[in-house]
């Protein structure tokens, strides 16, 4: 009797150190899984940091592109890409807090409303050489714009529309429904509390939001290139109906070309925008932080 | 805020009342309007989207016989003398492209959301979070870059049989791309698992990685099959990376090793090169563009029905 039940717990015991052992080894593995993600950014950055930075000086920021790799410089993308993104800011913006506004405060909840709904959700899905496909259309070819500023603003703001949209959503749901009541309590219209008391409450979270979603916009390529964006520019726009190359354009340009020292080059203009992206990543995330203690 | 002036009537204030009050009824009404007109963009954005697709790819049916589109299996459009469109050595790139990233990333994704959710410390979730968050912000063109520069030399270095542009190294790089979509919303649908049903498990003694594998897991599986979907579907649309990393040779053969072409980089290819407006070449991209949205919808569509019709409530 006594010996079984010795035998028995034995077992049990060694079945629980197997089972020990097995939590044990697959949480090694997750863990691996985990660092190896970690790692492919540190390799990464790495590679594009020592390949790149040699070629960041002055004459980079001051030189346009040239066939001679050593005094190609980058200035025409840069002042492109923030003239693209002085199009794509303001068009993204009020069309996505308008649209997030009337979805919110104004629709009923009707077919109409869950339909516009699924639509926004469903274009947030659609890829971005679609964008540019519809851009070349309607943009370059209908309006008439051709391949300029204005074209391709617009074909990006539109890209990023979705994500600015539920993103003010999300801000102007959060809104505690007691500051709305007790505007409407001391007699303020409808617009007068969305545009004095909702509104101030939900900007740091549009903002966040908004942010992200055009530093989305600063390092796409794709609907660029089928817009028909050039990437040898050796002028500045002076206008928005100008062509003019962008940051990822003249970077994917000096990527195809065979030559290492145009890949270097490549690597010098991801360094310049991944350095802006991560300043915009930084700002999305002070404004959360220093908002989020209300 | 104006003081009520002494010297004026209260019909005189009643009337100035209603004065303002008719302004601000007119705002009131129109505000609505314009913010519906805003809304009504994004849905013109979409109406624009598949008018485009369409009619430019009926005028594409009008010059190349439908039929040979689907059934050809060769894409040879730059021919002058007699250029073939036959979509699937296409749709073949594309698959290519997506089986690797989705072997690569739905192991790697699933096993560090589990990570995460299960196991990890808040401190180690703290770091791990920015970490997945710059991955998936960097841009696809920098992944293409690292593909092109660093993932296909290592390669060529194990496998010296494999060519410069290949489906293996950018496949692997879309697959990176990727992990964060997969980590994230299925790290939010294993959390999303209320706390009790892990103690509970817990107590009866199962490990953590019982628990995980044969309570949490099956509670979140609608939600990580979406995450999964949805990584994929990002993986055909991928442009840049293939554009860069995979060549432009449109490929019915069953390879890996060699360059390919997929929908997405075939569009940049004639967009990058001359082909004149109305030409065929030209309309092609819209009938490849068409292929791409049809095949992306499908799986969102997938996506919002897998996490609609499989959702567990609690």
């Amino acid at each position: 009797m006594e010996n079984t039940a010795r035998v028995k717990s034995e077992e049990m015991v060694g079945r629980i150190d197997g089972r020990l052992m097995k939590n044990k080894v697959i949480k090694g593995i997750f863990l691996a899984a985990t660092a190896f993600t970690t790692i492919i950014l540190m390799v990464l950055l790495y590679r594009i940091i020592s390949q790149g930075a040699p070629y960041l000086s002055w004459d980079f920021f001051q030189n346009f592109a040239s066939r001679r790799p050593e005094q190609a410089g980058i200035k025409a993308a840069v002042i492109g890409t923030i003239w693209m993104m002085s199009v794509v800011i303001p068009t993204a913006a009020i069309l996505g807090v308008g649209t997030a506004i009337y979805l919110e405060e104004y629709a009923k909840k009707s077919a109409l409303t869950r339909w516009i709904q699924m639509n926004i959700s469903n274009l947030a899905g659609v890829p971005s050489v679609v964008f540019g496909l519809l851009g070349l259309t309607i943009f370059v070819r209908v309006f008439g714009f051709g391949n300029t500023i204005i074209a391709a603003g617009f074909t990006m703001a539109l890209l990023v529309l979705p994500v600015v949209i539920v993103a003010s959503q999300e801000a102007i749901r959060a809104v505690p429904n007691e500051l709305k009541e007790a505007s409407f309590g001391l007699g303020a219209t409808k617009w007068q509390t969305i545009y004095r008391v909702v509104l101030p409450y939900a900007i740091p979270g549009i903002a966040t939001g908004s942010i992200l979603a055009f530093s989305r916009a600063i390092g796409e390529t794709a609907p660029l290139i089928v817009v028909g964006i050039p990437t040898f520019v050796a002028f500045l726009p002076s206008g928005y109906l100008d062509q003019f190359t962008a940051l990822p354009m003249q970077i994917y340009n000096w990527t195809s070309r065979p030559q290492v020292e145009f890949h270097n080059l490549a690597a010098a203009g991801i360094i310049i925008l991944l350095a802006v992206l991560i300043l915009m990543n930084s700002v999305a995330v002070w404004i959360r932080n220093r908002f989020q203690a209300r | 805020m104006k003081t009520p002036n002494q010297d004026v009537s209260p019909v005189q204030q009643l009337l100035e009342k209603k004065y303002n009050g008719g302004f601000l009824n007119r705002r009131e009404k129109i505000i609505p309007i314009v913010l519906f007109i805003m809304a009504a963009v994004s849905v013109l954005t979409t109406v624009g989207i598949v008018l485009t697709l369409i009619f430019e790819t009926v005028t594409f049916f009008k010059d190349v016989s439908i039929v040979e589109f689907f059934t050809a299996t060769e894409w040879y459009p730059f021919s002058n003398t007699d250029p073939v469109y036959g979509i699937w050595p296409l749709v073949l790139g594309t698959l290519k492209i997506t089986l690797i990233a989705s072997l690569f990333a739905i192991p790697i994704g699933l096993a560090v959301a589990l990570y995460l959710s299960e196991y990890a410390s808040t401190r180690t979730r703290k770091i791990m979070k920015p970490i997945l968050e710059v991955l998936a912000g960097v841009p696809t063109i920098v992944y293409g870059f690292f593909a092109l520069t660093f993932i296909t030399p290592v390669l060529r270095e194990i496998f010296p049989s494999l060519e410069l542009f290949n489906a293996i190294s950018p496949g692997i790089v879309v697959g990176i791309m990727i992990i964060p979509t997969i980590v994230s919303l299925s790290e939010d649908a294993l959390s999303s698992v209320p706390e009790p049903v892990r103690h509970g498990a817990l107590a009866m003694g199962s490990t953590k990685w019982e628990t995980a594998s044969k309570v949490i897991f099956p509670a979140a599986l609608s939600g990580i099959l979406a995450s999964i979907v949805l990584g994929v579907s990002r993986a055909i649309g991928e442009t840049m990376i293939v554009s860069i990393a995979a060549g432009s040779t449109p490929s019915a053969a069953l390879d890996l090793t060699s360059s390919l072409q997929t929908m997405t980089s075939y569009i940049v290819q004639v967009t990058t090169g001359d082909a004149g407006f109305g030409t065929t070449i030209y309309y092609s991209i819209y009938s490849v563009g068409f292929t791409l949205f049809v095949f992306t919808l499908a799986m969102n569509m997938l996506a919002q029905f897998i996490s609609k019709r499989f959702r567990e409530e609690y």
